[in-house]
């Protein structure tokens, strides 16, 4: 079976399918809360941490690979935009955890004459979809510069519970 | 069968006199300084008019003539065709093609637009760009993105023939242009980055018939090499070797994709083109060469079979794309005797000068003092790495391995340049070239490959050469003249950003090309001196061409940022935190140019 919609359900996104109309505003990115080296904030969204050392959560980390793999293609490195494609950092101060999802998963087509460009529908694409959190809290963390340009130095150890959902997630079929 | 009529004839260039009517046009027509007949100017891709109405002494007072704006906004790459009265422009996706009359400013003649599925945009690897079309037999040619391959009247703009050169739901594009050689048109494959398995293929420009389609890696039978007969530095490569330096199947998502510029040679009827980097980009899910990626390709023009080759980056560890033009220019490399050559400036960070009959390296040097992944080619020929960049263990991702950021690596992905092509002039035997100046980080981990979906296994950081080389500059770009015979730079212009756009050199002594600030520029061939810059209404990444039209010369470039460089360049590329050189906070591009299509035409006035 293909990875799609289900597939990204399972892996425990929720998804609004179609337009959202009277989205609710995505909360405040600080974590309040935090499981298995996971972060969460007060909405109970996936969100960053970093240490005032600067020190990362592994997900930030993971997210800015992932990112600069999958997305920076078209969106430009550091999430900063591109002549084709939006800033993400600034995109996710609008969009809340369950619409950036819908994007991702569902693409999306700017059919403006002589401007045309798409945005892909991941929902097949193991390599952006078992990451959709780790994307979603880099780029949280970007927004708010509490992370600056580059690969973050320092980071926290990678928790097992990273390794065990990423090997159940890439090897699902 | 008309190919036997013409493989038969003498090759003398100037003395062909066989019955293909189409192919005697073209060789009149590039050589015809008054025209722009071709993507690559000439069949040698030397991109050199012999146009001087415009020189040293009065470039200063060039002014635009007329301009004309496509109507789409994405990154424009390439350049026009001019034959006759007759301006052919394209445009990126939607692959629109205008012709423009030159006897009335450019006003449209006629204007041709296909209908293509949207969805082939995103799988097109950075932007929706074109690179121009090809000119024969009463035809214009045009590749459209989702592989179309269409002839139109050049007249009329009337659909005469088309053929579907490959399939966008695997990821395979097309975004170079086509070129027509003697009596065929060939076009390559884009999508490297979606594990396409890359291929040329000539189309009889009369009907569009298949003629014949080499890949770039598989059995002999798919690559059309001669296990005996075809050399590799010298020596033939043996059975199969498209798949003998593979593990199990994985050529058949190798890469090795042909998106850049061809070159011929009409005494040798030799093709000449280079092929792109193996998928995916984490070298160690595919042990061994991977041949013929990164490859340098001689084939036979009629036949498609392999003459020679020459593989520059053997297992690829850093995306060095081996598809830049190949330069045909013939050269004294010493004792007085002038070689048949071709020159190619590798994404690498290498300018190569082989024997263009034989495909033996003469020469093999850095273009940019930052390259560092290797410390030289080895040219012993007596050692058993002859002819391999001696790579540094330190600059190896394949080595450092997987999960591990390789740091400091020069060139960046994007090359010490990339397709913009450089040119050859005979006047002072040397090469102007737009080169990149950038490092990066590349950090290589596992993917899996779901056809049509993105092939790539590597997160990388990009940022000017000079954080590695430590001198205070911030430049990523220069502008360079190259001795290809001693493989040394002559002199080297900084530019704030990557050189993107393609140079055309004159016998008025001048080298023209743009900048993605906006900037076109003319500098003297000689010393490299700024003689003119006038800023275009966006960024330049298409190719600078001249021409001659009712007594008078002009100069005509597309601006219209974006590619790979609007994509990597537009927010810039310095840390956060870093202050870098003089100008302190390096500038990103998005502070100098936005998009939008436009040609502008230059003239000396009246
Ligand atoms: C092939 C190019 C391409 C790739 C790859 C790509 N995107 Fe996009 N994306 C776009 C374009 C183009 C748009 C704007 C579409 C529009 O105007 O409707 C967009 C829009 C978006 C938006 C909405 C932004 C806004 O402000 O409206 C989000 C969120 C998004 N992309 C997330 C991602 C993520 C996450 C990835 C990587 C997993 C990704 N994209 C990869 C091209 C791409």
């Amino acid at each position: 079976m293909r990875l799609s919609l289900t597939g990204a359900l399972a892996l425990g996104v929720i998804v609004s399918v179609g337009a959202v109309a009277h989205a609710e505003a995505p909360g405040d990115p600080k974590a309040v809360k935090s499981v298995d080296g996971k972060y969460f904030d007060a909405k109970g969204d996936p969100t960053y941490n970093v240490q005032p050392d600067g020190t990362v959560d592994f997900y930030t980390f993971s997210g800015y690979r992932r990112y600069h793999s999958e997305c920076h293609v078209c969106h430009g490195p550091n999430a900063e935009g591109s002549t084709y494609a939006p800033a993400l950092k600034d995109s996710v101060k609008r969009f809340n955890y369950q619409e950036f999802a819908g994007i991702v998963i569902g693409g999306r087509e700017n059919k403006t004459a002589g401007n045309e460009s798409v945005m892909p529908s991941f929902a097949e694409n193991k390599n952006a979809m078992c990451y959709l959190d780790d994307i979603y809290i880099y780029l949280r963390a970007r927004s708010t510069d509490a992370i600056g340009r580059g690969r973050p130095e320092k980071k926290e150890e990678k928790p097992a519970a990273f390794s065990e959902a990423e090997a159940k997630c890439m090897s699902a079929k | 069968m008309h190919k036997l009529l013409l493989s038969t004839s003498v090759g003398a260039f100037a003395l062909l006199s066989f019955g293909a009517a189409n192919a005697d046009e073209l060789v009149t027509l590039q050589k015809d300084p008054k025209q722009w007949a071709l993507p690559t100017g000439d069949y040698a891709n030397t991109r050199y008019s012999s146009l001087k109405q415009i020189n040293t002494e009065n470039v200063g007072k060039l002014a635009p003539a007329w301009t004309f704006s496509t109507g789409v906004l994405r990154g424009h790459e390439g350049a026009p065709l001019v034959v006759g009265d007759v301006m052919y422009l394209h445009t990126p996706f939607p692959n629109i093609v205008y012709a423009l009359d030159l006897n009335d400013s450019g006003k449209i003649l006629w204007k041709y637009e296909p209908k293509q599925d949207p969805s082939v945009v995103p799988v097109m690897c950075c932007d929706t760009v074109n690179r121009g079309l090809a000119y024969g037999d009463g035809k214009i040619f045009l590749a459209q993105a989702d592989t179309t391959l269409v002839a139109l009247d050049a007249k009329t703009g009337k659909l005469v023939w088309s053929v579907k050169n490959g399939d966008p739901s695997k990821g395979q594009t097309s975004t170079a242009a086509p070129h027509v050689f003697k009596d065929k048109v060939f076009v390559g494959i884009a999508g490297g980055e979606f594990g396409v398995r890359g291929h040329i293929t000539a189309y009889d420009v009369k009907d569009g018939k298949e003629v014949w389609r080499g890949y770039s890696m598989g059995p002999d039978a798919d690559t059309l090499i001669d296990p005996d007969k075809t050399t590799h530095l010298g020596k033939p490569v043996g059975k199969d070797s498209g798949i003998s330096t593979w593990e199990g199947e994985q050529w058949k998502t190798g890469g090795g994709t042909t998106w850049g510029w061809y070159s011929y040679d009409p005494e040798l009827n030799l093709i000449y083109y280079g092929s792109g980097n193996p998928s995916t980009w984490n070298p160690k899910q595919r042990p061994g060469d991977n041949r013929w990626s990164m490859t340098i390709w001689a084939r036979d023009l009629d036949t498609g079979k392999v003459k020679w080759l020459y593989q520059m980056t053997p297992h690829d560890e850093w995306d060095y794309d081996g598809i830049n033009e190949m330069i045909l220019a013939d050269q004294d490399m010493g004792a007085g005797v002038k070689r048949k050559t071709l020159v190619h400036f590798d994404r690498n960070g290498f300018a190569y000068t082989l024997d263009r009959v034989t495909g033996e390296l003469l020469v093999a040097e850095k273009y940019d003092p930052a390259v560092n992944w290797a410390t030289k080619v080895d040219m012993d020929k007596n050692s058993p790495t002859y002819g391999r960049p001696q790579v540094v263990a330190k600059y190896s991702t394949d080595k450092n391995g997987e999960d591990t950021n390789t740091q400091g690596v020069c060139p960046a992905a994007l090359g010490s340049k990339d397709e913009q092509p450089a040119s050859f002039n005979p006047d002072t035997g040397l090469f102007y070239v737009p080169t990149n100046h950038v490092c990066m980080d590349y950090e290589p981990f596992r993917v899996s490959y779901t056809a049509g979906q993105p092939y790539v296994g590597a997160t990388l950081e990009m940022f000017p050469a000079g954080r590695v080389l430590g001198d205070k500059t911030d430049n990523t770009g220069n502008f360079i003249a190259w001795d290809a015979r001693a493989g040394k730079i002559v002199w080297s212009d900084k530019e704030q950003f990557s050189v993107w756009s393609g140079t055309v050199t004159t016998a008025g002594g001048l080298a023209f090309y743009g900048t993605l600030e906006g900037y076109l520029k003319a500098v003297d061939l000689k010393t490299g001196k700024e003689l003119y810059k006038f800023k275009t209404p966006s960024g330049i990444i298409g190719n600078v061409i001249t021409y001659e039209h009712a007594g008078k010369q002009y100069v005509a470039v597309l601006s219209g940022v974006g590619g790979w460089a609007g994509i990597g360049l537009a927010a810039g590329l310095s840390k956060s935190n870093e202050g870098l050189g003089a100008v302190g906070n390096y500038a990103s591009l998005s502070n100098y140019t936005a998009l939008g299509g436009v040609l502008t035409v230059f003239a000396l006035p009246n």
